[in-house]
């Protein structure tokens, strides 16, 4: 009884320590970034981090659905950037600032559904798809307005320089889409279909699922998201940058990455990027607040970005070899 | 005379996280002999065998080669060891040639370090010959069935010329025709003075071949006697710790009810030919036949998994195009493949994930899919299946082989579709859930579904179907009903053609 006991209390320290290590380390961050810099622990530059965050993490989560499902999407900052134009410009024709929110979802939507159009119908890979939906989104933008800037945005500043009851509302959008994003993981039977289809594309289909349909969905949703993050962001630098948004792509896979999100597909969870996002978000903040040289932050940051990648290598090594065993190792690993 | 064994365990121990899957397992092997572990699924046979080929790391006991502890801490040091092992999961790469498998990781090489392409191909040629098996070096492992690769890995570990050689489960999906082959190798291999450790749940089979059987139960040893001391009975009784008193289930006889499936010159290429049959309610049919007879082929046809060249079905009456998968579902038709692995389990996703898969809409509440609903169900699926895992949440793939099979199973079943097509549905699962799962489809048909069934184990057919259907080189060669079902007469049928 005592062996049994001792037994299950491992497994459940293991279970703890490698189901929560994200936590943990945010945590640790959390302590040790205090202890580094006396600034960084208070309300007004956490409320900075986070909105720092707000807008990549917002593609972010649309990316880890997409990843899950094992796809990808290189565009989004393009799209973003492409949708965030539309918007402004159809903000300064109408003056409507429902409109201009709607037309920039529907934009990040319509990009996305090529995309996903391409990859399903044409069996094309996703990195493949997206990439030429980054550059044709990005000449989209740059056609529009002429390579030039647009000014005077009037009211449109709400969306992103807005708050409500003291928190931004880009902060406010981000914990909404987060919610969002953990529901339809977690309780709808798109999600479950998104990590099947992602764990193994064919026993998911011999289930009954419909998996051109389901990819077709998560790709819009993210798109939906992508348009959402672009109207936002210019409303926050108060113009239309039709160069806005390079390499947040980037920053969106690695928020998720570090969340826990495997490359191999099938396994992620919002509140694991939502994690990953602010572990970015505090590193960034405390480089700076030590005053680390930028390109020096450039290089960490990819150091960060490499071991992340390692261990979600090793641990879907770890999985292939779990056909033939060993995913006990990795509780002893986190 | 006493002989130093050829391999020795003693007092392994092997935990992980939430299963003791070895506790003071003791267990030799004599060279020239043939040893075999028989126990529910569970019960931990595969980890032993994994434990002496280097997959894992016993965390307590010792290994013994010849008298000699050793260490194996990876596949290959037991290979130098000349240990060799089939897995009971085909491990195999489907864009990867019948040669580049064999020769996999042990690639001939020219002086330059660059493959010698030509020299295996040679060697692939010869082997493949030499063994009988009429495939052809070039095709991919993609493009083969379940039962060849079987075969494949068969003579890919016996080309290792292993003085130690494992084999897990290495019949679960081979036809009567294979098996014979295999024993006629292990036969000769004992002559050459090689130990085998071989895992089966097939009864009969154990007895043909077995000098030792050991008996486990929960990662215990219960007993290790002389097969000529033992009888299937007995070894039943070791294995469930209770008698069981049949091994299938009682069934009622009742009228069939009206035609649910009906299946007209169904052709697909050279693979089936004018395949003709008919399914009604309350009826469960079985497909015998050789391997490669085309039986698995025309339901994967019929599920929408691949294309038909000829030939109509009609469901309930009414003539169905089936296009996809999808088609065959609305149309209430559900398949569990051979193939767990490719076509059946999510294996990084849980348990209940895996179960829920196909009938989700089942247990969606109000706010979206309701985890209490799902769990109530799925936990009283597991236990009538008798699946053995730590909890619904853990990950499918560190099941052991069997209560896979079962949960892919659950997961049809939770669907309770109209028509089920079962293509080896008891492949590696032990006899106590063989009865639960025949008891099942009993039910199920009783309950007014038809139920198709392929199986390679003749008895489980005679045992449990109403009508049989004998396919031969892709046709139907002929129909049984139950007063003529025997297994001479299946096989007469099958070798027709
Ligand atoms: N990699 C793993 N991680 C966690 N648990 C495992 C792992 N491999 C096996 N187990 C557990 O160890 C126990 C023994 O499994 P094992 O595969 O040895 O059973 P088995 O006797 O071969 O059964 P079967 O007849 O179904 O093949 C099971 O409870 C299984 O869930
Ligand atoms: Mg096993």
């Amino acid at each position: 009884m005592a062996q049994r006991f001792s037994d299950m209390f491992l497994a459940f320290m293991s279970k703890l320590t490698s189901k929560y290590s994200i936590y943990l380390i945010l945590l640790a961050m959390l302590v040790i970034c205090s202890l580094l810099s006396p600034a960084f622990f208070s309300a007004k530059n956490l409320s900075n981090i986070s909105r720092q965050i707000s807008i990549t993490t917002i593609i972010s989560f649309g990316m880890t659905m997409l990843i899950i499902a094992g796809l990808i999407d290189l565009a989004a900052g393009s799209v973003m950037a492409l949708a965030g134009i539309l918007s402004v410009a159809i903000y300064k024709a109408t003056g409507s600032l429902v409109i201009a929110m709607v037309t920039g979802i529907v934009i990040g939507i319509a990009c996305n559904l090529v995309s996903g159009f391409v990859v399903t119908r044409f069996k094309t890979p996703p990195f493949i798809a997206t990439l030429a939906m980054m550059t044709s989104a990005r000449g989209a933008a740059l056609l529009y307005t002429n390579g030039q800037n647009i000014y005077q945005l009037d009211q449109f500043v709400i969306f992103g320089q807005g708050d409500i009851f003291g928190i931004p509302t880009p902060v406010i959008v981000m914990v909404i889409i987060s919610l969002v994003t953990w529901y339809l993981l977690n309780n709808t039977r798109f999600g479950r279909h998104l990590y099947a289809i992602g764990g193994n594309e064919d026993a998911a289909r011999a289930s009954g699922i419909k998996v051109n349909q389901t990819k077709m969905t998560a790709y819009a949703i993210s798109g939906a998201f992508v348009g959402l993050a672009g109207v936002l962001f210019m409303s926050r630098v108060n113009a239309g940058l039709p160069n806005a948004g390079i390499g947040f792509e980037f920053d969106a896979m690695t928020a998720s990455i570090i969340g826990g999100t495997s490359f191999s597909g099938g396994v992620g969870t919002a509140m694991g990027t939502l994690v990953g996002a602010f572990i970015m978000g505090f590193l960034n903040n405390i480089m700076n607040l030590l005053g680390i040289q930028s390109y020096l932050q450039q290089i960490i940051k990819g150091g960060i970005i490499v071991i992340a990648v390692a261990y979600d290598i090793m641990s879907k090594n770890k999985k292939t070899a779990s056909q033939l065993g060993n995913i006990e190792e990795r509780g002893k690993e986190a | 005379m006493v002989d130093v064994p050829l391999l020795e365990l003693r007092g392994i121990e092997k935990l992980f996280p939430g299963v003791k899957a070895l506790s003071e397992m003791s267990f030799a092997v004599q060279a020239g002999s043939v040893h075999v572990l028989c126990g529910e699924n569970g019960a931990g046979k595969s980890t032993l065998c994994k434990i002496i080929n280097g997959i894992y790391q016993p965390d307590r006991g010792e290994i013994l080669i010849n008298g000699k502890p050793v260490v194996l801490r990876d596949p290959l040091e037991a290979r130098s060891h000349k240990i060799a092992m089939i897995f009971q999961e085909l491990n195999f790469i489907p864009e990867f040639t019948v040669e580049q498998n064999l020769f996999l990781g042990n690639e001939p090489v020219n002086k330059f370090g660059k493959i010698d392409w030509a020299a295996m191909r040679r060697q692939t040629v010869a082997l493949l010959e030499q063994e009988g098996l009429p495939y052809r070096p070039d095709t991919k492992l993609k493009d083969l069935s379940v039962s060849d690769i079987q075969m494949l890995e068969i003579i890919k570990a016996i080309s290792y010329q292993a003085n130690i050689l494992i084999m897990d489960e290495p019949t679960s999906a081979i036809s009567t025709k294979e098996v014979e082959l295999l024993f006629r190798k292990i036969a000769q291999l004992k002559s050459q003075g090689v130990g085998i450790v071989y895992i089966s749940h097939k009864m009969d089979e154990i007895f043909r071949i077995a000098d030792e059987i050991s008996v486990l139960r929960d990662g215990r040893l219960i007993d290790t006697r002389p097969a000529s001391e033992l009888d299937i009975e007995t070894v039943i009784k070791l294995m469930v710790g209770r008698k069981m008193e049949s091994v299938f289930p009682e069934k009622k006889p009742q009228a069939p009810g009206p035609v649910l499936l009906d299946v007209q010159k169904l052709s697909q290429g050279k693979t089936f030919r004018d395949v003709s049959f008919q399914l009604r309610q309350g009826e469960i049919v079985g497909f015998a036949g050789l391997m490669g007879a085309g039986r698995t082929e025309v339901v994967r046809a019929l599920f929408g998994l691949d294309e038909i060249s000829s030939g109509t079905i009609s469901i309930k009456g009414q003539p169905v195009t089936i296009r996809n998968v999808q088609d065959s579902i609305e149309h209430g038709v559900a398949m569990l493949s051979e193939d767990r692995k490719r076509y059946g389990i999510i294996p990084v996703r849980d348990v209940k994930e895996n179960m829920s898969l196909s009938s989700l809409e089942r247990v969606m509440g109000r706010f979206g899919i309701d985890h209490r609903e799902e769990r109530k169900r799925d936990t009283e699926m597991s236990r009538r299946l008798n699946v053995k895992t730590p909890s619904l949440e853990t990950l499918i793939s560190s099941l052991s082989g069997g209560n896979q099979q079962k949960i892919v199973l659950a997961k049809w079943l939770l669907r309770t579709p109209d028509i089920l097509l079962l293509d080896e549905p008891t492949r590696g699962i032990d006899v106590g859930a063989k009865f639960e799962i025949y008891k099942l489809i009993t039910e199920l048909a009783s309950e007014g579904k038809a139920v198709l069934m392929i199986s390679s184990e003749m008895e489980e057919l005679i045992g449990v179907c109403d009508r049989i259907y004998v396919m031969s080189k892709g046709r139907i060669s002929g129909e049984l009903q139950r007063k003529d079902f025997s297994q001479e007469n299946i096989m007469k049928l099958a070798l027709i053609g």
